[in-house]
């Protein structure tokens, strides 16, 4: 499926004056491939995600998803948030299980795939806990299974590592790679992290805040399977190290 | 428990030792002794008491769960609604209980409508507290997976509630025995409040101070079978290591 995002702007009216959350953004992602948004906070990444899934219209412009322009929330599309918000009363599996059920899906075939996801993110066993009972890391495995659960062909990640230790987060980017690998889709990855952002994503898209706007969109083309041995790799140096430029300006690094 | 015992204890040596008068502060066994001499009569003012809470409990839990829905539906239904829930709350229910009696009738109903009419409201606010703690990403997870309202209600909202629901409940439990009482006092021919009453106009006070503790111990019983309820129906909402309250 591809993703075209034409000379999008979106203005939220909070009251006495209007805010401009991001304007003038053309993007066009293809089938399959992986793109992370990096940029300051208040620069519109995560309006631009909640745009692509169909919860916030545009005030200007259109997005389309394989031609079709998104007016609601499409059922092709899987979001994990940066905070696992599972279910509180509800078992592990239940939670992966959700969507289905929102969507009247509930099947023989639905409970199969739930179960492989849980296997794919090593949550075999975990089935009957319950939210509270698995740490942080693990919480937000079961968000991505939920995600997953209803096969969608678009995945779309709100930082969802964002709130994990470090040593959890390079643990869930390589999962995730592994994840994307085996189960092939359209991500577009929200982050606040430079190298996490190179190391996952065939392109960074790089923005800026007031209004939120492209800086500049960035190929990463490291070699696939990654790994964190590419940190040393100087096409991961150099584009990091770049994207910081433009993010932070080069007055600030030199200093 | 150990605490009431020496409670019970001090009450009834300061009694003997002061040698204070019975129609002042007459000692625990003194309200035991004359209490079960009319144990018959007490039961059945208690049952009605009881009668009353539990009707006035329901009324407030049948009326205030989709109240709290409306209100946390749109804000122009809260600005709508707020203002008349407050209205219900600065009028003295001691001071309405006789006009209901003329408007309804010397009957059940008044006494009922005074038990909804003090126990409803912290039901009210707090289960609409809970609908509208959920997580926004929830709502957004149920809009993307095509939810409709109802569901999101049913699915989301109600459940996610639940701990707020039952910290309204317990709140509510413990007033509707209030609220009888109050409309006992006013107009009723049973009941421990108006057991209450007549038992103090004819000097009985024993026996009035009997109806108290058995009111606090209704209510005490009534406080904690709701807990039991949180504790059975929804184990993931009471936690075991949180405080019940």
């Amino acid at each position: 499926m591809t993703i075209v995002i034409d000379d999008v702007a979106k203005v939220f009216d909070a009251g006495d004056e209007d805010v401009v959350a991001i304007n003038g953004v053309s993007l066009a992602i293809a089938k399959h491939e992986f793109v992370a948004l990096v940029g300051p906070s208040g620069c519109g990444k995560s309006t631009l995600l909640r745009l692509v899934v169909g919860l916030v219209k545009p005030s200007r412009g259109r997005v389309a998803i394989d031609g079709a322009p998104v007016v609601d929330p499409r059922a092709d599309t899987g979001i994990v948030f940066q905070a696992p918000t599972l279910l509180p009363w509800a078992t592990i599996l239940d939670n992966v299980l959700f969507p289905m059920k929102l969507m009247g899906r509930m099947d023989a075939r639905a409970l199969k795939q739930a179960r492989a996801l849980l296997r794919l993110t090593g949550l075999e066993g975990f089935e009957k806990r319950y939210p509270r009972e698995l740490s942080g890391g693990m919480q937000q495995r079961a968000g991505i299974c939920r995600a997953l659960v209803h096969d969608p062909e678009i995945l779309l990640m709100d930082e969802p590592f964002g709130a994990l230790d470090a040593l959890t987060r390079e643990e869930m980017t390589l999962e995730l790679l592994r994840i994307w690998s085996e189960r092939p889709k359209t991500i577009l990855f929200v982050t606040h992290s430079i190298p996490e952002a190179v190391i996952l994503a065939d392109r960074v898209v790089v923005m800026s805040p007031r209004p939120g706007r492209i800086a500049e969109i960035v190929d990463v083309p490291l070699p696939r399977p990654r790994s964190f041995a590419q940190e040393a790799d100087p096409v991961f140096q150099d584009r990091t190290q770049h994207i910081r430029t433009l993010i932070f300006g080069r007055d600030r690094l030199a200093a | 428990m150990l605490v009431l015992v020496v409670v019970f204890a001090l009450w009834e040596a300061a009694v003997v030792f002061f040698k204070i008068p019975v129609y002042l502060l007459p000692a625990p066994s003194a309200i035991w002794t004359e209490t079960i001499q009319i144990g018959g009569t007490v039961a059945s003012h208690t049952l009605a008491t009881l009668n009353t809470v539990m009707l006035g409990f329901l009324a407030s839990v049948v009326i205030s769960l989709p109240l709290a829905v409306l209100l946390t539906s749109s804000r122009a239904m809260a600005n709508a609604l707020y203002p008349l829930l407050v209205l219900t709350q600065s009028i003295p229910k001691v001071a309405l209980a006789p006009l209901l009696v003329v408007v309804l009738g010397a009957n059940e109903l008044p006494r009922v409508v005074v038990t909804f009419l003090v126990a409803f409201f912290p039901l009210v606010l707090s289960t609409a507290a809970g609908l509208i703690a959920v997580p926004p990403e929830l709502i957004e997870l149920g809009k993307a997976c095509k939810a409709s309202r109802l569901q999101e209600l049913l699915r989301i909202r109600m459940p996610y509630a639940i701990p707020f629901i039952f910290s309204g409940l317990k709140a509510a439990i413990a007033l509707s025995v209030v609220g009888a009482v109050v409309a006992e006092f006013v107009n009723a021919d049973r009941g421990l409040g108006y057991f209450i009453i007549t038992a103090t106009a004819f000097f009985k006070v024993p026996a009035a101070w009997g109806a108290l503790i058995i009111l606090s111990l209704m209510g005490i019983v009534l406080f904690q079978a709701v807990v039991m309820i949180e504790r059975i129906l929804f184990p993931w909402a009471a936690g075991d290591d949180k405080p019940t309250l």
